[in-house]
């Protein structure tokens, strides 16, 4: 089936098989490798990207779904050389380990403070109950997504 | 892990939607959100032959004040069910208890309609349907019906929905004085309920629902009927799992999730200030 989607900005055309997965689509297809897959089970959020503006898990997705909508993935969010302010709090923050769950998390992040722009501590957890990071390295995670809500303020 | 192969349809309308379900009959699942079926066919533990995409169907995601109830439309987004001020006031529970569903990825692709339909026993939003005695509206072929809560879930992931019917709509009662408790116990963030409880007391009538506490989705009648006859929270709390037959899994066993359901109910019942 034929499926076109926007993809940070650029239009895309695949015939795809109904089955495909989305962040398959993206990944095989298209060939953005920064979305990762970690469960495959819609537990991680490893794989999770913008669809109109809003973090879904694109590994629960199929990519006929995603026909004729907008999607942001991690490679669009920096402007250029210039970090997005998220990503740069990431980096100030020491925000990764081994920086496998970090696009997921950076996206997850980008789409809570979109809703909440104030969040607090607590806030911010439950708003990201939604990505695991094995390296257990949340506290610093916290801490960027708190940052990058003070910049940004 | 990739679904088996199927033929995509995407329904334009509920009309398109209704007669790809009576082409396809039983072969044929509807495609909402997604969040509870791709998963199974993920595993494929569901292989539908034919998967009927209604998640366009923009003309069902509604929330509407309808007088004595609200009339939510059966693709209305977690999300959006969650952040409504109107269900927020109305139905204070139904908003409470849909932020625990899953989590925000979740909550942007999963619909309530969706999540009612799919019949899960584990799911938080049919003890709260039960609770506050939602009525269900479904269209199919001989036009629209009203399913009573009660009479909707049939068995495991069963429901009273015919092959070739579309849940349209939920209309819950609206309940803006209505004091509720929900309490989902779990071991991790987003984790299902490993036993979680809708409670609310509205007028002095009391309305309890069980999550994950037998094959289907349950109404704890006992705890109901001790409340109206004037029992103590922690009395009426001690029939909650009269009549269920819990399953045992890896997390817990039936005795004790007999146990939480007595004690996350007189929590619930607590908070609702019984």
């Amino acid at each position: 089936m034929e499926v076109t989607v926007t993809i940070n900005g650029g239009s895309h055309s695949h015939d795809v098989e109904p089955r495909t997965l989305l962040v398959h689509y993206i990944r095989d297809v298209v060939g953005l490798t920064g979305t990762n897959i970690g469960c495959d089970t819609s537990s991680c959020g490893a794989c999770t990207i913008h669809v109109n503006g809003e973090s879904v898990k694109s590994c629960t997705m199929l990519a006929v779904q995603a026909d004729g909508q907008d999607l942001l993935t991690i490679e669009g969010l920096a402007d250029g050389d210039v970090l997005h302010p998220m990503q740069e709090s990431f980096r100030q923050c020491h925000a990764l380990q081994c920086g496998y769950c970090t696009p997921g998390m950076v996206m997850a992040a980008v789409s809570l403070l979109d809703e909440n722009p104030d969040p607090t501590e607590r806030e911010v957890r439950i708003g990201l109950e939604g990505n695991l990071c094995r390296c257990t390295g949340y506290h610093n995670i916290v801490k960027a997504v708190l940052h990058c809500a003070e910049a940004s303020s | 892990m990739i679904p088996a192969a199927f033929d995509y349809i995407r329904a334009g309308s509920a009309e398109e939607a209704l007669a790809a379900l009576a082409e396809h009959g039983d072969e044929a699942k509807l495609l909402a959100g997604g969040h509870s079926l791709l998963p199974l066919m993920k595993l494929r533990l569901a292989t539908p032959a034919v998967l009927v995409d209604i998640g366009r169907l923009d003309d069902l995601s509604y929330i509407n004040d309808a007088g004595d109830h609200l009339a939510i439309g059966a693709l209305t987004r977690h999300r959006d069910v969650e952040t409504s001020a109107l269900v927020q006031s109305q139905a204070g529970l139904l908003a409470e208890a849909t932020s625990h569903v899953g989590d925000p990825q979740v909550r942007h692709r999963g619909t309530i309609g969706g999540s009612i339909a799919h019949g899960d026993p584990a799911s938080d939003l049919p003890s709260v349907m039960l609770a506050m005695r939602a009525t269900l509206v479904a269209r199919g072929p001989g036009g629209e019906r009203e399913i009573a809560i009660d009479d909707f879930f049939t068995g495991f992931l069963e429901t009273a929905l015919g092959d070739d019917e579309l849940l349209t709509e939920i209309r819950v009662p609206k309940m803006p004085d209505a004091t509720w408790g929900f309490q989902k116990f779990n071991r991790r963030a987003q984790d299902w309920a490993i036993v979680g409880v809708s409670a609310i007391v509205n007028n002095g009538n009391s309305g309890v629902g069980l999550v994950n506490m037998d094959s289907t989705p349950v109404r704890a009648a006992g705890v109901e009927a001790a409340l109206s006859g004037g029992a103590s929270a922690s009395d009426a709390a001690e029939a909650a799992a009269e009549g269920t037959n819990p399953p045992s899994d890896l997390n817990a066993g039936p005795e004790y999730r007999e146990h939480l359901a007595r004690v996350l109910t007189r929590r619930a019942l607590e908070a609702a200030g019984r």
